[in-house]
């Protein structure tokens, strides 16, 4: 046994899975994408493997294959649920997973999302967290009507003006941010009194105007839904570059991060913690998982076979902003122990199946790493910021007692 | 050959922020924890009836620049605690109220549609609107929205929503791994819409629901609110609390839809009432009374006389007489966040006769608010509770009720346990679900039929 820190472990749930063919997938379920049961399955799969938390993936526009506006095709899913919904949805069913929901925060208000994360914590007693995602999708701004943004490819993203407007958006995502954190706070734990001596059934002196104002928006709070259990939900974001670390250094709890090597991994890392201290958090607990596509089968040689069958039936090989794993449960967990050691803390995995490569991960790569005594045999703890070894229940900046 | 009898049609309202609920009862429980939730949930399942509701409120009230303090404050999200009690239940229908005002459309639509489907197709959208600045206050787009235009932009938001549900006609999705086709066509969830309020286009992102489109309710008691609910709404909500008055709404209403090439039996009225159920008819009264006063106490009755009055009224004694200085009249409301301190008349004019009432009928302050909120309330034992509600449905006051209790989460168990029985022994509620959705449930066509 080593002295290394326990892996952590999520999943990523998105349609059939990641790769683009994986509805085609013997076991894929492809005409259950949009019942309750499929997502149902899918976590029940994922905690019965003690994994952290399972992200629900979602957009504000159909899926496709370009950034710039949809691609009429129809040889893939299109079409997917609400993510906090589907998250509600399955949390009663479920007693120990992280449920964190994708939501897009340039199109959506602070107060309606800050809420509806409170109150997923509420119903999950704990487990709730979100991704904050921002959109650089025209079509979705017309779905809109309210902003505007022209077209861009990849290529224009990265361009100076791409990137102040990549910024920008950044910007925009921290102080969204910003107010789900406050509006969390707005209520202090013990707000609710019930004094029926006075009739009063809050202390009013222990609800707080959150008076945010910044060059977006205003909002005024306090919330209209008590603290949630965990004080404060989990804040995760998804980050390629330079702009987005800073958002994870400066916003989140969990950063996903999409490194190509071990090496990779150890200078995102350190940029993501420099920027962490500049932000003047360096003593603040900040996860950053790794993201991977991953086949795995136990059998030598038969997750590749896959991907190259599942690559033959898309026409194409399988591009991923994250890397791709295809191998057995021992070799991937070397990778994770090896990527591990460059310094992130957990992992985000993306199975290109859903149908095949969750239980890859959850009954090959979770025994395998226990063996290793490199995870959980158990969930020691009831709340999603328990497992993360996060601050059970962190401070509320408006308490004054 | 006699007229077959109606049937009712029964949904509960989660009780909650407003001074019906009696939080100081010993029996309340958390308005908060999930758990109370799926209690009254379960009630309302185990009890067959169509519906559970939940209102909504996007910011805390204020009285006199402070939050408001002696009612319940505080609730969830609507959407994700329905979302949560579909994964508890099977077929109980889900309702939530959704402001028009500060959402969209496309992710209201998506919304509602992601709910029907994790449903199995029990979603209803009770649509509302607001205007005002103060609510605004915690969104991006203020409080811009002229009171005028609130139906407009209400109807045109329900409109494209609409729009954005038919995108998807329902046969679109092939799922054939054989041929590689998932999607039949690549047109699947394209719209647009160009109008006053909204003019977006794209594609909608949510397969066609189970029901189509959701259950849509209206509440109101306008002529726009009438109107619009006769033109769009599967149900409206009213509350009137006299046989007469509710049969003089409900021939109003029905006889509008005909201008809309609609039938009568495709708008529900459902009135929202609460109860008081004992073993007999004597101590329901006695047990009436112990709630009104409870919901109405001392100090709750003078901040509701400051919502007239508009002044501090603390230093007056609610047992004694009204106030004797005149209403403040102006813009400026002392009560904030509260649709029903909007006064459109003058409140010189409403004290005059609120004096008069309590003057004729010897009442003080306390006992005039107690007077002039009382709802529409079932009290008796249940059998005169069943007979009373069986009465004014077949009489055509109401196709059924939405029940709120004054204790939650256990305040529907004894009227689940006692009176719902008895109207199915007289053959006018339901015994089993019929069918699975909420449609199915108010007997309303499926949009695609």
């Amino acid at each position: 046994m080593s002295d290394t820190p326990p892996l952590h472990l999520a999943v990523a749930l998105d349609g059939a899975g990641w790769h683009p063919a994986a509805w085609r997938e013997q076991g894929a379920r492809p005409g259950e994408l949009f019942t309750a049961r499929y997502w149902v399955d899918l976590v029940r799969e994922a905690e019965a493997g003690l994994l952290d938390f399972a992200t629900f993936e979602d957009a504000l526009s159909l899926q496709s294959s370009r950034l710039e506006g949809p691609d009429d095709r129809t040889d893939q899913v299109r079409g997917r649920l609400d993510a906090v919904l589907t998250a509600a949805r399955v949390a009663p069913l479920t007693r120990h997973l992280g449920l964190v929901p994708t939501a897009v925060v340039t199109h959506t208000e602070p107060f309606h999302l800050s809420k509806a994360i409170a109150t997923l914590d509420h119903v999950s007693k704990g487990r709730a967290g979100v991704r904050v995602r921002i959109s650089a999708r025209p079509q979705e701004y017309g779905h809109f009507g309210r902003r505007t943004l022209a077209p861009l490819t990849l290529g224009e993203l990265q361009s100076p003006e791409g990137q102040s407007i990549v910024s920008a958006l950044f910007d925009e995502a921290a102080d969204h941010v910003e107010v789900l954190r406050r509006l969390w706070d707005s209520w202090e734990d013990d707000a609710e009194i019930r004094d029926a001596a006075t009739g009063r059934f809050v202390d009013r002196d222990k609800l707080h105007y959150i008076d945010f104002e910044g060059p977006h928006f205003a909002v005024k709070g306090p919330s209209i839904t008590p603290r949630p259990p965990q004080g404060q939900p989990l804040v995760t974001s998804l980050a390629h570059q330079t702009i987005p670390y800073r958002l994870v250094a400066r916003s989140a709890d969990v950063g996903y991060v999409t490194p190509r090597s071990a090496e990779d991994a150890r200078a995102i890392v350190e940029e993501i913690r420099t920027e962490r201290a500049a932000a003047g958090r360096a003593d603040e607990p900040l996860h950053v998982f790794g993201d991977l596509v991953v086949l795995v089968d136990e059998e030598e040689g038969r997750a590749a076979e896959r991907l190259a069958a599942l690559d033959a039936l898309a026409g194409e090989p399988c591009a991923s902003d994250a890397e791709i794993f295809a191998g057995t449960p021992a070799a991937l967990a070397d990778l994770l122990t090896d990527w591990q050691a460059a310094g992130l803390t957990g992992f985000r995995l993306r199975p290109a199946v859903l149908g095949h490569d969750l239980r890859g991960i959850t009954r090959g790569l979770v025994p395998e790493l226990q063996r290793r005594g490199a995870f959980r045999t158990a969930y020691t703890a009831t709340t999603l910021r328990g497992h993360l070894g996060l601050d059970a229940h962190p401070a509320n900046r408006y308490a004054t007692a | 050959m006699s007229t077959p009898l109606k049937q009712i049609h029964l949904a509960a309202h989660f009780p909650g922020v407003n001074n019906t609920t009696v939080w100081s009862d010993p029996d309340s429980g958390s308005h908060i924890d999930f758990d109370s939730f799926v209690h009254f949930a379960e009630t309302a399942e185990r009890a067959k009836f169509d519906f559970l509701f939940l209102a909504e409120g996007l910011r805390l009230r204020e009285q006199a620049g402070e939050i408001y303090d002696l009612d319940v404050v505080g609730r969830p999200d609507t959407f994700t605690v329905l979302a949560a009690l579909a994964g508890v239940t099977t077929h109980v229908g889900l309702t939530g109220t959704i402001n028009s005002t500060f959402n969209e459309p496309y992710e209201v639509a998506r919304q509602f549609a992601s709910l029907d489907h994790l449903s199995a197709g029990r979603a209803a959208w009770n649509v509302v609107t607001s205007w005002d600045a103060f609510t605004g206050e915690n969104f991006r787009r203020g409080g811009f929205l002229p009171r005028e235009q609130r139906y407009a932009r209400a109807k045109e938001f329900l409109a494209t929503a609409h729009e954005l549900f038919d995108s998807w006609h329902g046969d679109e999705i092939a799922a054939d791994p054989d041929s590689g086709t998932f999607l039949r066509t690549a047109r699947a969830g394209a719209f647009a819409h160009h109008g006053e309020q909204f003019d977006i286009q794209g594609r909608f992102n949510v397969p066609r629901s189970p029901q189509g489109r959701p259950v849509i309710f209206q509440a109101g008691d306008s002529e726009e609110g009438r109107e619009f609910a006769a033109a769009e709404a599967d149900a409206i909500f009213s509350r009137h609390d006299t046989l007469e008055a509710g049969q003089a709404f409900y021939r109003d209403v029905k006889g509008r839809l005909a201008r809309h090439g609609r039938t009568p039996d495709q708008l529900l009225i459902l009135p929202a009432a609460t109860f008081a159920l004992a073993d007999t008819d004597a101590e329901a009264r006695e047990l009436a009374h112990g709630i009104r006063l409870k919901q109405v106490s001392g100090q709750t009755a003078l901040r509701h006389l400051e919502h007239v009055w508009n002044t501090d009224l603390s230093g007056y004694d609610p047992e004694g007489p009204l106030p004797d200085i005149d209403p403040v009249p102006g813009e400026h409301t002392l009560a904030q966040g509260r649709s029903t301190t909007r006064h459109h008349r003058d409140p010189r004019e409403i004290a005059r006769e609120l004096r008069e009432r309590a003057e004729a009928k010897n009442l003080s302050i306390r006992e005039l608010v107690i007077d002039i909120t009382a709802r529409q309330t079932f009290i008796g034992s249940a059998e005169t509770i069943a007979a009373t509600i069986n009465d004014l449905v077949q009489r055509d006051a109401a196709d059924g009720f939405i029940l709120a209790p004054h204790v939650s989460p256990g305040g529907l168990d004894t009227f689940a346990a006692q009176v719902v029985p008895l109207l199915q022994e007289r053959g006018v509620f339901r015994d089993e679900y019929e069918g699975t959705t909420l449609r199915e449930h108010l007997g309303l066509a499926h949009p695609d039929a």
